[in-house]
C-alpha cells in the first residue's frame, strides 16, 4: 500500500515538555498542498506544536491524522527540517551521507541504500544547486547550503507532511528564492508543509494559512484573511508593530 | 634488535594476551565511534562501574568474571535506558546514583575477602596476561555478536546519533535503539574488563575514535582509523609492558593517547599544526564551523 496526500487533521491536541502545557486543545485543517505558518511569541509553542506533529514529543491528548490514517503510521513519509542550532555540524557525515538519511525508511532494516537511492540523493542535491558537492563535509559549506542539503533530504523522503523549524534563520536572498522554489514543489506535490518561524516578511510570502500560537491556538485560517493587525496584536500581545 | 621484536611473544601467555587485546581493540574501537558520536561518554563510564560488583561475585564464586558482569551490565543498560526516560530525575544524577552506588557494592563485597587488595587491583586494573583459552574463545564470540549487531543496525545507530529529531520524525524506535547501543557498549565493557579492567576500559572506548575523528571526516574511515588504533595500541602496548616490565593495561591506555596527542598535533586538516600553517596562510579552516554562515544575512 502506497499512501497518497491527504488532509492532515489535528483534533484536540494538548502537549508539552515535561509536566507543563504549552499548548492546550489545538485543532486545525490543513489540505494537501497548504503551505501553513505557525507563528507566535517565542515560549508560545509553535515549535512545540511542530514537535508534538513530528512524532518528537507525544501528545497528552488528542489526534494527529493525515487523510483519515494516524500521521504516526505514515511516519516514513513525514519529513523534518531542523533548525540549524540542533544539527551536529561536526558529525562526521558528507552532504550526500545526509541526503541518503531520507531514504533509510524507503531502504528498510538490515538494507542499505542502493544505486537507486544514490541516484535519488544527487538529484536531490542538483534540483538545490549543489551538484557535484555531495562529497564534502556538512561543515565545509555556507548556512544557506547547509539548509539546502537538509532540504534534499526531505526531497528523497517523497514526504507527505514537510516539517520545517526555523527554515529562514541566517538565510541570504539568493538562498531564500531556492527556499520558496522548494516549498513550492512540495505543496504542488500535495505534501502538506509546515512551518514553524518568526520570520514574518516570510509568512506573508510563502504562506496559503497561518496559525496563531500563544499558548493556544488564536486563530487559524487562509493567511490573507487571517493577516490582521487584531490577530495578530491577540497573537503577540501588542509586541509587534504591524504594517499590515 | 630483532630479538626484542620476537621475544615477548616466545611465550604462549603473550600470545594469548595479544589475540586477547586485539579482539578487545577491534571491539572498542568500533563501539566507540558510536559512544563518542552518540555522547555517551559519561554513560560508558557508568556502565563500567555499574558491572563491578557482577565481577566481584563472580569472581567470589570462582567462575568466570564474563557471567557476572554480563548480568550487572544487561541489568545497568536497560537501567539506565529507563530511568533516564523518567522524568523525575535528569539523566546525569539517574546515571550518577546507579554507577556510584554499584561501585560501591562491589567493593564492599569484595572487601570482606582474604587479601582482597591483590584482587581489587587485578580486577580494577586488568590482567591481560591471566587469560586462559577460554577466556580468548568467549571474548571472540561475543565479540562477533556485538560487530553483527553494530553493523547490521549501523544506518540506525547513525541517524539517531546524528538526527535524534529526525530519526523520531521517521518513525524510528529512538528509544530501543539506544537501548541495544548500550547492551553493545556494556558487551563490549564486559569483554575488556580482563584485559584493560574497570577503571581504564573507558579510555580504550573512547580515545581511539576521538583520535580518529582528527583525522578523517568520514565516519567509515573513522571506523576504520579508530579500530587500527585500537588495536595497534593493544598490541604496542602490550610490547612495550613486557620490555618496561610496566602494568599492560595502563601501558595499553598510555599508547592509546600517545596516539591521540599525535593526531590532535599532526592531523591533516583539524590538527593544530595545519590550523596554524592555514592561519598563517590567512585561509579560513575549511572545516570552522560558522554559526551563521557565510552568506548569513549582516545582523
Amino acid at each position: 500500500m502506497d499512501p497518497s496526500p491527504g488532509a492532515l487533521q489535528v483534533t484536540g491536541l494538548s502537549t508539552g515538555y515535561g509536566t507543563t502545557f504549552h499548548l492546550a486543545n489545538v485543532a486545525f485543517r490543513a489540505e494537501p498542498g497548504d503551505v501553513v505558518g505557525l507563528i507566535g511569541p517565542n515560549g508560545g509553542g509553535k515549535s512545540t506544536l511542530l514537535k508534538t506533529i513530528a512524532g518528537v514529543l507525544t501528545p497528552r491528548a488528542g489526534t494527529i491524522e493525515l487523510g483519515g490514517v494516524p500521521l504516526r503510521r505514515l511516519a516514513a513519509r513525514v519529513a523534518f527540517v531542523p533548525q540549524r542550532e540542533e544539527v551536529n555540524w561536526d558529525f562526521p557525515v558528507t552532504a550526500r551521507d545526509v541526503v541518503l538519511m531520507g531514504r533509510y525508511r524507503s531502504a528498510g532494516w538490515l538494507r542499505r541504500p542502493g544505486r537507486a537511492d544514490r541516484d535519488h540523493a544527487e538529484q536531490a542535491l542538483a534540483r538545490l544547486g549543489l551538484a557535484g558537492l555531495g562529497h564534502r563535509h556538512i561543515s565545509s559549506f555556507s548556512g544557506g547550503q547547509q539548509q539546502r542539503i537538509f532540504l534534499a533530504r526531505a526531497l528523497v523522503q517523497d514526504p507527505l507532511v514537510v516539517l520545517l523549524d526555523e527554515p529562514f534563520t541566517g538565510i541570504d536572498a539568493a538562498n531564500r528564492e531556492v527556499f520558496h522554489e522548494a516549498i513550492r514543489d512540495f505543496a504542488a506535490s500535495g505534501a502538506v508543509v509546515l512551518m514553524a518561524t518568526h520570520d514574518l516578511d516570510e509568512v506573508q510570502v510563502t504562506t496559503s494559512k497561518i496559525a496563531c500560537v500563544s499558548g493556544r491556538l488564536v486563530a487559524y485560517g487562509p493567511t490573507a484573511e487571517t493577516w490582521t493587525p487584531e490577530i495578530l496584536r491577540a497573537t503577540f500581545g501588542g509586541r509587534v508593530a504591524v504594517f499590515a | 634488535m630483532f630479538d626484542a621484536l620476537i621475544d615477548p611473544w616466545r611465550y604462549e601467555f603473550m600470545q594469548r594476551a595479544l589475540l586477547e587485546i586485539v579482539i578487545v581493540g577491534v571491539l572498542c574501537g568500533l563501539v566507540g565511534c558510536f559512544v563518542v558520536l552518540r555522547g555517551l561518554a559519561f554513560i560508558g563510564d557508568a556502565l563500567a562501574h555499574a558491572v563491578f560488583p557482577g565481577v566481584v561475585l563472580s569472581y567470589m564464586a570462582g567462575k568466570s568474571i564474563l557471567i557476572g558482569a554480563f548480568v550487572f551490565g544487561l541489568l545497568t543498560a536497560l537501567g539506565v535506558g529507563f530511568l533516564s526516560r523518567s522524568r523525575r530525575v535528569s539523566e546525569d544524577s539517574a546515571i550518577g546514583v546507579i554507577f556510584a552506588s554499584f561501585f560501591a557494592l562491589g567493593v564492599v563485597l569484595i572487601s570482606r575477602e582474604a587479601g582482597f587488595r591483590r584482587d581489587l587491583g587485578s580486577l580494577l586494573f586488568g590482567n591481560v596476561l591471566g587469560v586462559s583459552n577460554q577466556d580468548v574463545l568467549a571474548t571472540f564470540l561475543i565479540g562477533l555478536v556485538i560487530v553483527v549487531v553494530l553493523f547490521a543496525l549501523l544506518k540506525e545507530f547513525t541517524l539517531v546519533a546524528f538526527d535524534t529529531t529526525m530519526a523520531r520524525a521517521a518513525g524510528y524506535p529512538v528509544f530501543a535503539l539506544d537501548v541495544v547501543l548500550l547492551l553493545l557498549v556494556s558487551g563490549t565493557i564486559v569483554v575488556s574488563l580482563q584485559s584493560v579492567g574497570n577503571i581504564l576500559i573507558l579510555a580504550l572506548i573512547v580515545t581511539p575514535p576521538a583520535a580518529a575523528r582528527l583525522l578523517t571526516d568520514r565516519l567509515g574511515r573513522m571506523m576504520a582509523a579508530s579500530v587500527a588504533i585500537a588495536a595497534g595500541s593493544g598490541a604496542a602496548g602490550l610490547f612495550l609492558s613486557y620490555h618496561l616490565d610496566t602494568a599492560a593495561g595502563a601501558t595499553i591506555v598510555l599508547t592509546a593517547t600517545a596516539c591521540f596527542l599525535v593526531a590532535l598535533v599532526f592531523a591533516p586538516n583539524h590538527g593544530l599544526l595545519s590550523s596554524a600553517i592555514q592561519r598563517r596562510r590567512g585561509y579560513h579552516h575549511v572545516h570552522h564551523y560558522h554559526p551563521m554562515g557565510e552568506d548569513a544575512d549582516p545582523h
